[in-house]
């Protein structure tokens, strides 16, 4: 990750704008009748480290299991690390109070999967969208309605739409107030974390194309976490491939696709389905020259 | 002859607020030993379809009309006692969610043999015998000591080979798998993909694959079958389906897929489709993609409902503007 673009140039500290080291994130698995003891441990995170400049998207993609939501999470503290370090715009985030961290959360967000299970169903569409600046303090009423319009225009909704319950909107229009609450606090660190895997394909496309729109507009860097693999090539300039815990590959997006280095990669590639009766043809030949890569879990 | 053939098929709903058209004049036949793929999104009635094949259409829906036969047999007119004997001897079904489908309070072994006795009339022993090797085909490893376990003690994969090897179990002539592989990992997919045909082929079996994913029918289907808000919107053998799709919706479906070999994607944007599907308690008069489709507006297509039709041997369509029938005024339109 060597290449620096202009924008990624701005950051305040000429560092990019979040560089994680050495992340780990262990659950103990306890054992015991009466006294639990900690026999073992799952390293659901072990030893990762990447960056993220500004504009800039890293796709982390990986099976289920493999580590790449509780990487989301342990980044922005939501789970707390058991070792390594995240740097936001210079700032070590492991080392701060928890009033600290909370000024800090502003500048990053979270989009979650689950566009009916993330939205409040008691919560108008306003309130949803509108809570992070209640929580943080900002504006009064009046400024956080113009406030909550806004967003609703950015991410395609109409304003007057501000007095409805989630429970009026499909799953893309869902995602959609997902998108506005993540915006709210004018972050510059989204992390998305399977933001389109519930969604048709048909709606996924306005999805992705929203996200790339806002990056653009705002400069947001994202942490684009899903399984889907060409969803991520689709919306990543990076990609980090995790695999039990570790990432086994890293690089520019169209370098790890299509000369893959690791045997993992290879297999994971070959393994997906492409839209064309033809090409599938090919692509399983290849995939049984890399099955040996896999171990099917039993 | 085909082994099944459906003609006009309508399964409704009944809810507080009217019915629900959720397959509404469905046709199309499968020859022996081919595989027909079954694309569309959510609602479409892809799987409705095919639990009113089998009967299992549960109230409040119904199946108002139309025939299903099946090696000259009509199902729809069948005894629930008839029926039963169909299903799972003669057509087999497989579901998403495997775990699900498989009762978890008893071992797979009574669950796999008990299928055996009920179609096959096998004695205890002889099933057992029979399970095991049922298990070896759908490669288990280690199958007569995991004829013990409960489902919980498989994996996503596993659970969903033993559903095969249920569904194997009665020889059947038509397999219906419906989202066979959504909930798993792309690489276990790959794997129950493949031994979807490797088994398809030894027990030269007819096949329906019911997905959203076109990249699963691209590699599994023979003929491949577009549906949209209940109906079939074209059908046309898979290479010719995706090398030149007709109805302006399959297009547009194959436009918003992400493409995991195309090169600099990062700065383009995908098509997508405005809009979504229509409400199917009051399914619109005209083409039912009519509000999303950009040819539409400068005709009347979206007030008289076009039928599907032939537009080249073996590909069918329902839009009054296809692709290869478009005049250069209507595209120009489109911009």
């Amino acid at each position: 990750m060597s290449e620096v673009t202009p924008q990624a140039a701005q950051g305040t500290t000429g560092e990019p704008l979040l560089v994680v080291s050495n992340l780990k994130k262990y659950f103990p698995i306890k054992s015991g009748l009466l006294v639990d003891r900690t026999v073992d441990y799952v390293r659901a995170v072990d030893d990762v480290s990447f960056e993220i400049r500004q504009s800039q998207t890293l796709g982390l993609v990986g099976e289920s299991g493999s580590g790449k939501s509780t990487t989301g999470y342990t980044v922005l503290q939501l789970l707390k690390p058991t070792d390594g370090s995240v740097r936001f715009d210079g700032v070590e985030l492991t080392k701060l109070s928890r009033g600290e961290m909370r000024r800090m959360r502003r500048e990053m967000q979270i989009v979650f999967q689950d566009p009916y299970a993330s939205l409040n169903p008691r919560m108008t569409i306003g309130d949803v969208v509108g809570e992070p600046l209640v929580v943080h303090k900002i504006g009064d009423r009046t400024r956080r309605r113009r406030t909550v319009e806004e967003l609703l225009e950015v991410v395609g909704f109409n304003p007057d739409f501000i007095n409805r319950y989630p429970h009026e909107f499909s799953g893309g229009q869902r995602q959609r107030i997902g998108i506005a609450r993540a915006l709210a606090l004018n972050p510059r660190l989204i992390v998305c974390d399977e933001p389109v895997s519930a969604l048709d394909v048909s709606i996924q496309a306005q999805i992705l194309n929203l996200l790339k729109d806002l990056q653009q507009a705002f400069g947001l860097a994202y942490l684009f976490i899903a399984h889907d693999l060409a969803v991520v090539r689709e919306m990543s300039d990076f990609i980090a491939v995790m695999n039990r815990g570790k990432i086994v590959e890293q690089g520019p997006a169209d370098q790890v696709y299509k000369s893959p280095r690791d045997e993992y990669t290879k297999a994971l590639l070959a393994a997906v389905p492409v839209p064309d009766p033809r090409r599938m043809r090919e692509r399983k030949a290849e995939r049984r020259r890399h099955k040996h890569a896999l171990t099917e879990s039993v | 002859m085909p082994l099944l053939e459906v003609s006009d098929l309508r399964t409704f709903f009944k809810t507080r607020e009217g019915e629900v058209h959720a397959v509404d004049g469905v046709s199309f036949s499968v020859e022996e030993g081919k595989t027909l793929g079954i694309v569309g999104e959510s609602g479409c009635g892809k799987s409705v379809t095919a639990l009113s094949i089998m009967g299992l259409v549960q109230s409040p829906g119904r199946v108002v009309s139309g025939t299903a036969v099946f090696d000259g047999r009509e199902l729809t007119t069948l005894s629930e006692g008839e029926l039963e004997d169909v299903r799972g001897r003669e057509i087999a079904m497989i579901f998403q969610d495997p775990m699900t489908s498989l009762n978890p309070t008893l071992t797979i072994g009574t669950q796999l043999t008990e299928t055996l006795r009920r179609h096959l009339n096998m004695s205890r022993e002889e099933a057992k015998k029979r399970a095991v090797e049922l298990l070896e085909e759908v490669h288990i490893p280690d199958a007569a000591r995991r004829l013990k376990d409960y489902p919980h003690r498989f994996s996503g994969g596993m659970r969903q080979r033993v559903m095969i090897a249920m569904a194997l179990s009665c020889n059947p002539k038509l397999l219906i798998a419906d989202e066979p592989t959504t909930a798993l990992d792309v690489t276990v997919q790959a794997g129950v993909l493949d031994l979807l045909e490797e088994l398809r082929l030894q027990h030269n079996m007819t096949m329906i694959i019911i997905t959203h994913n076109m990249g699963v029918v691209a590699e599994t289907a023979d003929d491949i079958l577009v549906m949209y808000a209940g109906q079939v919107v074209e059908q046309a053998p898979a290479v010719e389906l995706f090398d030149r799709p007709e109805h302006p919706y399959t297009e547009a479906l194959l436009g918003s897929l992400p493409d995991i070999e195309r090169e600099n994607v990062r700065n383009e944007r995908l098509v997508s489709i405005p809009g979504r599907p229509p409400d199917l308690l009051v399914p619109p008069d005209g083409c039912r993609f009519a509000v999303r489709c950009k040819y539409a507006g400068i005709d009347d297509c979206d007030k008289i409902a076009p039928a599907l039709r032939e537009i080249r041997t073996g590909h069918w369509v329902r839009s009054t503007h296809p692709a290869s029938e478009r005049s250069a005024a209507t595209v120009e339109a489109a911009r």
